[in-house]
């Protein structure tokens, strides 16, 4: 295999998730504080209250159609650029995504139609509930696709299947209750919140640093900071790590975190800074702190957390076991009836994944020694450092933003937003939210590697039979036409900020050739 | 788990639901696409242009949900499908990807400055987004008639060995153009419907008069090339409909003049091609009485039979390879476990009804006709 062909997939899928996940987060968090304020003003029914909810429902329209239209690129994505995965997990990894269309995606694309173009038509209680649809679709959206990443991440409820080479879903159940996607699904959720949040307190706190529009600055920052706190405190309480005792991986993923190269007995200690050197295999001027990793990891005191070098010999055994079952594939495909060889794949099958891990070194990972096979074990060691840090920056950030709600929602009550000082905190944290949620996407990324799929396929395996021009043509395609995008985004939502929440029911200065300006 | 269909049963469903699918989105999202490729002939100044966009401006991006669907539908239920045709036709999925992605922007942006250039360039943005997918649908659909270069190797990966020139052949043009022609037709007879009359309508009803003359002849004609071209796959012996999904295991042949044997083998399948030419008849019936929903169901008949019919011509054929006819994929060796269909299946004949439900409720709350007094005065409109 060419691994360009693999990295420049890795990129052009890293670039457009990314991107796309600049405009999601806004719209889960938005979505609900739009249903928190239309429902004060159909409970209030105080114009105030319209105009607020018009003026946000604005700016979250200018950010949904690129939530929307980036969308577009991701469904097709595992089809264009990782063929080989979509046939080999296809069977589970399709169901999620069609339902999330089905389900969610009709509800929400379907209702902010009637959201923005139903003002006039509809009740206020209609309206009102159309909102909250909108809102329920997105989040039920983020649900399903967190369903599908999350199977990545822990992938139950499935087995090869050697007559069709892929993985087949045995319970379904299990893919739905599967506890890494719910966590997941909370912890991504509630940061889409906290991004909103803190994006409608920085708004309302340029307009209220300037004296303008102060009513509707004003409100809107009291509903942002008491939706800003939950959410804030959610993001880190029910974060992401709930998962990382279920499986090797998994462990591997929390080891490397923590740089924890060799085993952490009971009570397991949290490293706090430290520089990893992945050379020597150690971590340097480790801070430590005791017992908290074993309440993290294991919710006990009594548990040790497994390190990297325990973890390696352990994946150095199942690709030892996984070549037994790779050997018996071989031999099914020749002959289907093949009873010995269908025992020996009975057997070992759960290990199959990690015979695959060869065959970047070689074609037929029957033909390993084992110094090839201990080189492929380190490969299941994703990149301690970047791990260590990113978690870091991410886990900073997030306390970050508890005590910035915390002091808003405090503000709210004491001083009615009138402290300048906290106004400016306020503005220079509106970008925060994305660099912790962009930082976490590639900490839950690259924290699989190598593996698309945990312990099933690696990720080298899985792209499609492209060349190397084709992608460049299309992620030079997708950089030039995003970039654009992104510019015209900012400064659209730069002229809508600035022309402030203005409702143009009122009668604007008629422009030759054109009819007024409409609000949308 | 107990599975109280048989593999071939919903093997069966899922072949028909992915024309459902298919045809959904035509009907909903083909009429937003044919409406952008005729904005810039219907619309002369801002003002009419404005009119048309807000005739499809709240309901475009519900109905692209459809293509989103298909595509996860695709996925689950038919992955070597996805995987083969998304990766195979690559360049040509990123043209219809980037015209897509440029739709709902256009939408939501044009209207954000008077600036006559800055409108205009939209305008063109969004011909090309209603354009170019109708267009590269079309191509897609011929090569599928035709099979794509691809073969398996005994992992089941595939490998492609054409390019995005390639995709484009006589026959492969003249399917594209009739996806073009038939989604014009379908889009202006949307406008009939839902805009008042005056200039923009008189020119939406002449670009009917000749989208619906082009469907018919390029239909007439691509049936011809079918028939006559060396078209066609079969599948020799004895299939087990109930087999794994493996297409190694299938013994298809290529088979010149096959895509039409289903239709003596069951003859009712022939109302496709007969509804495919009766819908753009009778949408020219509609265009010259004046009778808008004449001509909008004229037109809805003339998609479903347009694309009914070749899924009827290929059937069990999905997606034919040209030159490995073993790794052809068929409704037998291409879909995906018999629990994921069924599983797949009862999420859908729960919430499509429920889709379709809403998607009713929200066309009955926003229907009417939309004015040039609208366009002036309503300050949500685009």
């Amino acid at each position: 295999m060419d691994m360009a062909v693999i990295e420049l997939s890795r990129l052009q899928f890293a670039l457009t998730a990314m991107y796309h996940f600049l405009f999601v987060p806004l719209t889960l968090g938005l979505s609900f504080m739009l249903v928190i304020m239309e429902s004060v003003y159909v409970i209030t029914k105080r114009p105030i209250w319209r105009v607020i909810t018009r003026f946000w429902g604005r700016l979250f329209g200018i950010n949904f159609v690129l939530g929307v239209a980036t969308g577009l690129t991701m469904e097709f994505e595992f089809g264009t650029n990782w063929a080989y995965y979509a046939h080999y997990v296809g069977d589970i990894f399709g169901a999620p995504l069609a339902i999330e269309g089905l389900m969610a995606f009709f509800l929400e694309a379907t209702m902010v139609g009637v959201m923005f173009f139903g003002w006039d038509r509809l009740s206020r209680v209609q309206h009102l509930f159309v909102t909250l649809l909108v809102a329920l679709g997105t989040n039920l959206s983020a649900l399903w696709i967190l369903i599908a990443n999350g199977w990545m991440q822990n992938p139950v409820g499935a087995a090869f299947n050697p007559e069709t080479m892929r993985m087949e879903v045995t319970s379904f159940k299990e893919v739905l209750f599967n506890p890494v996607a719910q966590a997941k699904f909370v912890h991504t959720a509630s940061a889409g919140y906290v991004c909103a949040a803190t994006f409608v307190m920085g708004v309302s706190a340029i307009y209220l640093l300037r004296g303008k529009w102060t009513n509707v600055a004003r409100r809107s920052m009291m509903v942002a900071s008491a939706f800003g706190l939950a959410s804030a405190l959610s993001v880190v309480v029910l974060g992401d790590e709930s998962g990382y005792a279920l499986t090797d991986n998994q462990k591997m993923k929390l080891a490397s975190i923590e740089a924890m190269w060799e085993t952490e007995p009971a009570p397991a200690a949290i490293t706090l800074v430290g520089l990893p050197d992945v050379a020597g295999r150690t971590t340097h001027y480790a801070v430590k702190l005791p017992y908290v990793m074993g309440i993290i990891g294991t919710r006990s005191l009594s548990g040790k957390i497994d390190g990297i070098e325990e973890l390696v010999l352990r994946a150095d055994e199942r690709i030892h076991s996984g070549i037994i079952a790779y050997d018996a594939v071989e031999k099914l495909k020749v002959d289907r009836g093949n009873i010995a060889a269908r025992a020996a794949f009975e057997a070992h099958k759960r290990d199959i994944g990690f015979a695959l891990l060869l065959k970047r070194y070689m074609p037929d990972p029957r033909k390993a020694d084992d110094r090839q096979i201990l080189k492929a074990a380190w490969d299941t060691v994703p990149n301690v450092p970047v791990m260590f840090f990113l978690f870091r920056g991410m886990a900073a950030l997030g306390f970050g933003f508890i005590v910035f709600f915390a002091m808003a929602f405090y503000c709210a009550s004491a001083c009615r937003f009138s402290k300048r000082w906290f106004l400016k905190i306020a503005v220079v944290m509106i970008p925060l939210p994305w660099l912790a949620i962009e930082g976490g996407w590639v900490l839950a990324e690259i924290g699989r590697q190598p593996w698309a799929v945990d312990g099933v396929l690696p990720t080298f395996l899985g792209a499609s039979s492209l060349s190397v021009p084709q992608i460049w043509a299309t992620i030079i395609g997708f950089t030039v036409l995003y970039g654009t995008l992104a510019v015209i985004e900012i400064r659209l939502m730069i002229a809508a900020i600035r022309k402030g929440p203005l409702d143009h029911h009122e009668p604007m200065a008629q422009t030759q050739g054109f009819a007024p300006l409409p609000a949308e | 788990m107990h599975i109280p269909l048989d593999y071939e049963t919903l093997r069966v469903i899922w072949w028909a639901l992915l024309g459902v699918l298919l045809i959904g989105f035509a009907l909903t999202d083909g009429y937003d696409l044919g409406v952008g490729a005729l904005l810039p002939f219907v619309g002369r100044n801002d003002e009419e242009r404005r009119l048309v966009i807000n005739a499809i401006a709240p309901h475009w991006e519900g109905h692209q949900v459809w293509f989103i669907l298909g595509g996860g539908a695709i996925f689950a239920a038919w992955p070597f499908v996805y995987a083969v045709s998304f990766s195979g036709f690559y360049l040509a999925m990123f043209l219809v990807l980037a015209a897509l992605i440029l739709r709902p922007v256009s939408f939501k942006y044009r209207s954000k400055h008077a600036d006559a250039g800055w409108r205009n360039r939209w305008d063109w943005a969004l011909f090309v987004g209603g354009f170019v997918p109708a267009l590269v649908f079309g191509v897609a659909v011929g090569n599928v008639l035709i099979g794509a270069p691809f073969r398996f190797d005994s992992d089941l990966r595939m490998t492609y060995e054409g390019s995005l020139l390639g995709l484009f052949t006589p026959f492969t043009l003249l399917t594209g153009l009739l996806s073009v022609a038939m989604l014009a037709l379908h889009g202006a007879a949307w406008l009939a419907v839902k805009i008042e009359e005056g200039p923009v309508l008189v020119r939406a009803r002449a670009m009917a008069r000749i989208a619906a003359v082009a469907t018919i002849a390029l239909f007439l004609i691509g049936g011809l090339m079918v028939a006559r071209g060396g078209m066609g796959m079969a599948i020799r012996g004895v299939v087990d409909t109930q087999g794994p999904s493996n297409p190694l295991l299938s013994t298809s042949v290529g088979a010149a003049g096959a895509w039409l044997n289903n239709y003596t083998a069951h003859p009712w399948m022939a109302l496709a091609p007969v509804l495919g030419l009766v819908g753009p008849m009778l949408a020219l019936v509609g265009i010259t009485a004046r009778r808008g929903w004449l001509n909008l169901a004229g037109t809805a008949l003339a998609t479903t039979g347009i694309i009914a019919t070749v899924g009827c011509s290929m059937f069990p054929f999905i997606l034919p390879s040209s030159i490995d006819p073993r790794s052809s994929l068929t409704v037998w060796n291409a879909s995906s476990s018999h629990m994921t269909l069924f599983i797949m299946l009862i999420v859908t004949v729960i919430f499509l009804p429920v889709v379709l439900t809403y998607t009713a409720w929200v066309m009955k709350m926003l229907g009417g006709r939309v004015t040039l007094r609208d366009v002036r005065s309503n300050p949500d409109f685009y």
